[in-house]
């Protein structure tokens, strides 16, 4: 056909004995894949156009359709894969950028599955949750250094810090309004709210409606301060600084005009159809200190009721970021692994930027004690988490409590289909087409969060109970209860960990 | 095969408790009759003894306990100890040489107080500079071991069953109102007489039975305010958590409890509100110092004793009074073996700590 013509990664096939006709795959797919042809009573589908979402294979009810990775092939070369190949016709053609959404998916070391976890055998019994306490609820933000008594000497609770409880340590992370639909937004507001978790806006402000989750809530200001004002503030139960997120270290963000309809505009208080650009940093914050000033407004303008969150991206030096952090003010830091997801991010700083969150939590947790500054600042981390076991892994490495958004998404019909940043999402999750969004029913997806957090948390209590540990303040920093396997002896120094024998 | 501190060493074990609560101080006899009851408990790989009361002639000094492989390493310990203290008396502490007992090395004691030049160019307090010289010395010197530095009051301990030990350092001639013992049952040998219990810090001593799936986290987080936990004990962490908490943090003994044995929280939720709010403050503000896993501890200090179960109640305690006297043991045999005539028997309930301090008019 052309220079610029690639072959499909995948091909939708289609079992003709098996198919009806019923064309309910035409109306699934929102990139018109699928056709009728009235004259011949055929259904076509059109390859090239399907990003491998699923949603028609899931609708058709007599399976008769599947998508395969397609078996076109170059001439098979180890250096240069076929992927490798059409990146560079791709930008032969374009002059452009290549642009990926999701996380980081090529075949970097995934430390979770190099790390095994203890039980209890004879010398300390397992306990079992079903019958004794399990306890699962984490406080977020700081600990005061000094304690306070009255004339009594009867402890003074008063001036505590201000701070989350989270009746499980997993937060749902920051996912704006426009890059996801509102009925995401609701779906995950109502979650956290069963849940006694939160929730965080993401960049694009908080659309009205949700306002009344607002003690469910974590607001956030990024470096574009779409939809942030004094209400805004006021509403979240704390307010999250976003200065860097996993899936794109360093760079800004870029919301295509397309998804920004009215509700968008009016939340992120953007004119309609214009592009959404955040900086790539804050321009107020070139420094450690200018992080201190924006953490202290922030505390001034909702006079110091709010824990702060400094959410940054996983680099090179992040202990030593994490450490600056910490003396800044902020009363928690989200570290973003790079495996994050994201609604668009360029393609080469996806997959070349940032390192694993397991080898950047137990690094700043072991920093933050170096310096005697643990307990000034509490630590979530994110990005690459897919189970209660990376969950609870990252806790005895050192975190106080994890961040989980793909898992979220996939819980809400999410197929990875990476493709996000068309705006098309055929499952109504980063699409803000009305006839697609409403594909997405937020009572639906409400229980479905609920019960993949509530799945979790019994699995987490389950392999806690097995280490003899009743309560999830036992299981923070005790990596002696893990072990590595695979692991070279740097990386076990790193992660502060043991191998497997030892 | 590594030893101690090099390498994390499970084990069960046996403890007993004596104390008077009018300070009436009595021989060593009673607690190694005590202890030897539950010779079951332990498996001749550690035992020892913890007394209070018993150095009246010197009870303005610190009482240093040392273990040295080798004369070198005393040596090289008494220059440190000489720039920290003055010295008043320095004498191996004696000893009944027994079958039972093998491989003793140098037990030296010290009656000390610190140098006061030293104390005002260190700008520290007393017991501070205490601390600071003894993890010196046990993390610096190859060979040297500091086990006891409280005021009048003393840990002994070697490798053996506890009867043996007490034995061998003629308990029967020292008189204390307070004791504590603890037999040893590790699942793994070391050999070391270092890691014996109680282990103790200043005027705090722990005998610890149980093996607490919290340690890990619990040594992370006090690593952090400078003590050095160098053998990987629960023993040595509880009592130096003890030590942040009580000493350091000015907890009261009760609160210390509420916060490494906290309530659960389905249980702080019923609460009254004051209450809830006391609880969950400690809870969020302490939240590395819980101890989870089975333990029972008996912790002595200057003037008291306090003992303390998990959360659950996952190791064997009783208690028992009897006029002033109190008995707190792993299992009743080792009570009534020593007081058949009780007044008062009663099993400390989890998490739920029994404190009994002397009484005002008590002499010491």
């Amino acid at each position: 056909m052309s220079m610029d013509f690639l072959y499909p990664d995948y091909t939708v096939v289609r079992d003709k004995d098996l198919c009806t006709n019923c064309q309910i795959c035409v109306k699934q797919c929102g990139l018109g894949v699928h056709t009728y042809d009235a004259k011949t009573k055929t259904m076509r589908a059109d390859s090239t156009k399907c990003i491998n979402c699923q949603r028609c294979v899931a609708f058709c009810p007599t399976l008769a359709l599947k998508v395969v990775k397609s078996d076109n092939t170059y001439k098979l070369n180890d250096n240069w894969t076929s992927s490798a190949i059409n990146e560079v016709i791709q930008q032969a053609g374009s002059g452009g950028m290549l642009l990926s959404s999701m996380g980081n998916p090529r075949s970097y070391p995934i430390y979770w599955d190099k790390i095994l976890i203890n039980a209890s055998q004879v010398t300390n019994p397992s306990i079992d949750p079903l019958r004794e306490p399990m306890e699962t609820r984490t406080f977020l933000g700081k600990k005061p250094s000094k304690m306070e008594r009255d004339e009594q000497g009867r402890l003074k609770f008063e001036k505590a810090p201000p701070h989350l409880a989270l009746k499980v340590p997993i937060l749902f992370a920051g996912m704006s309004y426009g890059a996801v639909s509102y009925n995401v937004h609701q779906s995950l507001a109502r979650a956290a709210e069963q849940l006694g978790t939160y929730y965080n806006t993401g960049e694009g402000g908080l659309h009205q409606d949700l306002y009344k989750y607002g003690k469910n809530t974590i607001v956030q200001v990024a470096s574009g301060r779409f939809g942030v004002h004094k209400a805004y503030l006021d509403a979240g139960a704390a307010i999250e600084i976003k200065i860097g997120q996993g899936a794109k270290p360093g760079i800004g963000g870029h919301l295509p005009g397309y998804k920004v309809g009215s509700e968008v505009s009016k939340t992120r208080m953007i004119p309609e159809g214009s592009d959404a650009i955040s900086p790539a940093p804050h321009h107020d914050i070139y420094s450690i200190e200018d992080l201190r000033q924006l953490v202290y407004s922030l505390k001034e303008a909702t006079a110091y009721t709010k824990p702060i969150i400094v959410k940054i991206a996983a680099v090179h030096n992040v202990a030593a970021i994490a450490s600056g952090i910490a003396r800044s003010g902020a009363d928690i830091i989200a570290i973003d692994g790079f495996r994050a997801g994201t609604g668009a991010a360029p393609t080469r700083i996806r997959d070349n930027v940032g390192i694993p969150i397991e080898l950047a939590v137990a690094a700043v947790d072991d920093r933050l004690r170096e310096e005697q500054i643990r307990n000034n600042i509490s630590l979530v981390v994110s990005g690459g988490i897919r189970n209660s076991a990376d969950v609870l892994k990252a806790i005895a490495l050192g975190a106080d409590a994890v961040y989980i958004a793909t898992p979220a998404l996939i819980a809400l019909g999410c197929h990875m289909c990476r493709s996000c940043q068309t705006g098309k999402c055929n499952w109504g999750i980063t699409t803000q087409r009305p006839d697609l969004v409403e594909r997405l029913d937020p009572d639906d997806g409400t229980r479905r969060l609920v019960n993949l957090v509530s799945a979790w948390q019994h699995e987490i209590m389950e392999m806690m109970g097995g280490m003899g540990i009743n309560s999830i303040e036992a299981l923070k920093g005790n990596r002696l209860m893990l072990r590595g396997i695979g692991l070279n002896q740097k990386e076990l120094d790193i992660l502060g960990i043991k191998h497997a024998g030892e | 095969m590594l030893k101690e501190g090099q390498i994390r060493i499970p084990s069960g074990c046996a403890i007993s408790g004596i104390f008077s609560r009018n300070g009436r101080r009595l021989g060593g006899e009673k607690i190694i009759d005590s202890i030897e009851t539950m010779r079951v408990r332990s498996n001749g790989l550690g035992g020892g003894f913890a007394a209070y009361g018993i150095y009246p002639e010197h009870k303005e000094c610190y009482a240093l306990h040392v273990f040295y492989d080798n004369e070198t390493a005393k040596e090289e310990a008494e220059k440190l100890l000489l720039k920290y203290f003055e010295i008043s008396v320095s004498e191996k502490i004696p000893t009944r040489p027994i079958p039972q007992i093998t491989d003793a090395p140098i037990i030296w004691r010290y009656f000390a107080v610190p140098a006061p030049h030293f104390l005002q160019d260190k700008e520290l307090e007393e017991k501070e500079l205490v601390v600071e010289c003894v993890f010196k010395i046990n993390a610096d010197i190859a060979g040297a071991y500091v086990f006891s530095c409280g005021k009048n009051m003393g840990v002994f301990k070697a490798v053996g069953y506890p009867e043996d030990v007490g034995r061998y350092y003629r308990l029967e001639e020292y008189e204390g109102y307070s004791w504590t013992a603890h037999g040893r049952y590790p699942t793994n040998t070391p050999g070391w007489w270092g890691g014996a219990h109680p282990f103790a810090l200043l005027d705090y001593t722990i005998v610890h039975n149980g093996e607490i799936s919290s340690y890990d986290a619990n040594r992370r987080f006090i690593e952090m305010y400078g003590y050095k936990c160098a053998l990987l004990t629960d023993t040595e962490v509880i009592t130096y958590m003890i030590d942040y908490l009580h000493r350091r943090k000015q907890l009261t003994l009760p609160e210390v409890a509420d916060v490494i044995a906290a309530p659960f929280w389905e249980e702080i939720d019923r609460m009254p509100e004051d209450r809830r709010r006391y609880y969950t403050y400690l809870r969020n503000i302490f939240s590395d110092l819980l101890i989870t896993g089975p333990f029972s501890i008996l912790l002595g200090f200057e003037g008291g004793i306090m003992a303390l179960n998990d959360r659950l109640k996952l190791r064997s305690l009783v208690a028992a009074e009897k006029d002033d006297m109190v008995y707190i043991a792993s299992e009743e045999c080792a009570i009534r073996a020593i007081e058949p005539n009780l007044d008062h028997i009663f099993a400390p309930k989890y998490g739920e700590p029994v404190i009994y301090t002397l009484n005002k008019e008590a002499q010491l």
